[in-house]
């Protein structure tokens, strides 16, 4: 099996956009081609990574309508959902396709248009992934954020303060995101008096409501250096699922899926935590980020919000995480953020992060989160 | 507020084709004949359309002969409730607008029970 590279890699800006989700798909593809410097009949399979572009919008068949917006005919396609991990299986399917051989050159494009629907309107679409037994109850996203918060909190003697400390680090990493929603620092006062959302955590604790688009080129190595001597290797992505129903979970602070797409990244790639030099992590809500720095290895069971307390997940610190200022600044639509992580990685891996570079990065790590953990995958890539 | 109970004693809510033992389920139970104790607890002020507002959600563990078993289930008291307190399952006959969300109305069904501090 031959190594698998990423030899390009775009994404637009996130936030607020006037196009929709096939404008956004077109202008992240296009500019990963150029990027890769790859012709579009070149691209044998082209995979599309989005949860609910018919739900949002009414646009289905969004595959074949950017293969041919983007000439790439007939490279075989396919739509990938897994909710909120979309991102990061589209690709786990992309990896596939080139260490089968199935493909020479692989698009990935991750892509959701969500800001022209209300708060509610956009909470319940995401909310529709729940068993029914949950969702006549009204339980949503966040609420199953704030079920987990406090029962964490307690069972660890967590201060409350250690989750608006995650607000204020990813903030404050954002500022030097160009593609960012949020390029704006806040303060840990401003982040616990902001309004309840799910009890204990407020709107600071949870990420925004966002449109935008991401892409990556895969090819084997072999092939990459036809196009360039700068390329990032993929040598692990492992996926795996936790109960669909939540509250099915001995334990709900830790996160099954994350344990083992891990497990599975690091024994592909015969690493381990301490191997890794820089992760981009799901931070849709603030908890999460201390359950997968727990689960992911990189902290004892119970101590990830020690880890945040004592600075060493900020840039500079021995285990930084999410330097794009993750979903929490950098926004989360849904499809693309697993795409995005990747090409957070990416550009951290090249050297070319600029204000948000962590160093001489080596090895790194992208999780991204389906629903409440229930669909994981975890991605590791090592510098060429 | 019906459980399966699986071969391997196993019981789980909702109940599935296939249990955690990876087998199939043998017998059920009703939850509302038992109390439960909450594991934790959240009050939403975000709800989506048809939700009431806030909307206080529980996590809550039955023990049933010895057997846990957890559900989720709205408060009926509001924020009045903590981890750790006994809780009963009371009947309400609709808990969210059916239609009002996203799901198809016939596609579930929308009565059930809320937790009542005992």
């Amino acid at each position: 099996m031959e190594n698998v590279a990423i030899i390009g890699a775009s994404m637009t800006q996130f936030g607020r956009r006037d196009g929709w989700v096939l404008d956004l798909l077109s202008e992240a593809g296009t500019a990963c081609l150029d990027d890769a410097g790859v012709s579009p009949d070149a691209v044998d399979h082209l995979y599309v990574s989005n949860m609910a572009s018919g739900e949002f919008e009414g646009q289905t068949g969004i595959m074949n309508a950017i293969a041919h917006d983007l000439a790439a005919m007939p490279a075989y396609t396919a739509r990938i959902d897994q909710t909120s991990s979309s991102g990061g299986a589209g690709v786990k399917h992309a990896w596939q396709s080139v260490a089968s051989g199935a493909s020479d050159m692989t698009l990935l494009v991750g892509a959701e248009k969500m800001t022209h629907r209300t708060t509610p309107e956009a909470t319940d679409v995401i909310a529709s992934i729940t068993h029914p037994v949950e969702y006549k109850h009204g339980v949503t996203l966040p609420s199953f954020a704030g079920l987990t918060a406090r029962l964490y909190l307690d069972t660890y003697d967590a201060p409350r303060e250690s989750l608006g400390k995650v607000a204020v680090k990813n903030h404050k990493h954002g500022v030097h995101n160009p593609h960012a929603q949020f390029r704006k620092e806040v303060d840990l006062d401003t982040v616990l008096e902001s309004p309840i959302v799910a009890d204990p955590l407020r709107l600071y604790d949870f990420c925004p409501i966002t449109d935008g688009s991401a892409a990556l080129m895969f090819c084997p190595e072999s092939v990459a250096k036809e196009y360039t001597d700068d390329y990032v290797l993929v040598p692990g992505v492992g996926g795996a699922t936790d109960t669909h129903v939540v509250h099915e979970r001995a334990d709900p602070t830790t996160m099954r899926g994350v344990v083992e797409s891990s497990r599975i990244a690091y024994d592909m790639a015969d690493v381990g935590p301490d191997d890794v030099d820089v992760a981009e992590l799901h931070d849709m809500f603030t908890i999460l980020e201390f359950l997968q720095s727990e689960d992911l290895g990189f902290f004892e069971k119970g101590e990830g919000w020690k880890a945040i307390e004592e600075g060493r997940t900020e840039m500079g610190g021995d285990m930084p995480i999410n330097p794009s200022g993750g979903l929490k600044s950098k926004g989360h639509p849904l499809g693309a953020s697993g795409v995005a992580q990747v090409y957070e990685i990416y550009e951290q891996l090249m050297g070319e992060a600029g204000k948000r570079q962590v160093g001489d990065a080596d090895t790194g790590l992208a999780c991204n989160v389906g629903g409440f953990g229930n669909c994981v995958i975890t991605t590791l890539m090592e510098a060429n | 507020m019906e459980a399966y109970r699986y071969p391997d004693g196993s019981i789980t809510y909702p109940g599935h084709p296939i249990g955690p033992g990876g087998e199939e389920p043998v017998d059920t139970v009703d939850l509302s004949d038992y109390t439960a104790e909450v594991i934790t607890w959240t009050t939403s002020t975000a709800a989506p359309p048809g939700v009431r507002e806030p909307n206080t959600l529980a996590i809550v563990e039955f023990d049933v002969d010895g057997e846990p078993v957890r559900a989720i289930g709205g408060v009926t008291t509001g924020d009045e409730v903590a981890i750790g307190d006994e809780v009963r399952p009371v009947y309400v006959e609709e808990l969210r607008e059916p239609g009002a969300g996203i799901r198809e109305p016939d596609s579930q069904e929308w009565d059930g029970y809320r937790f009542e501090p005992v």
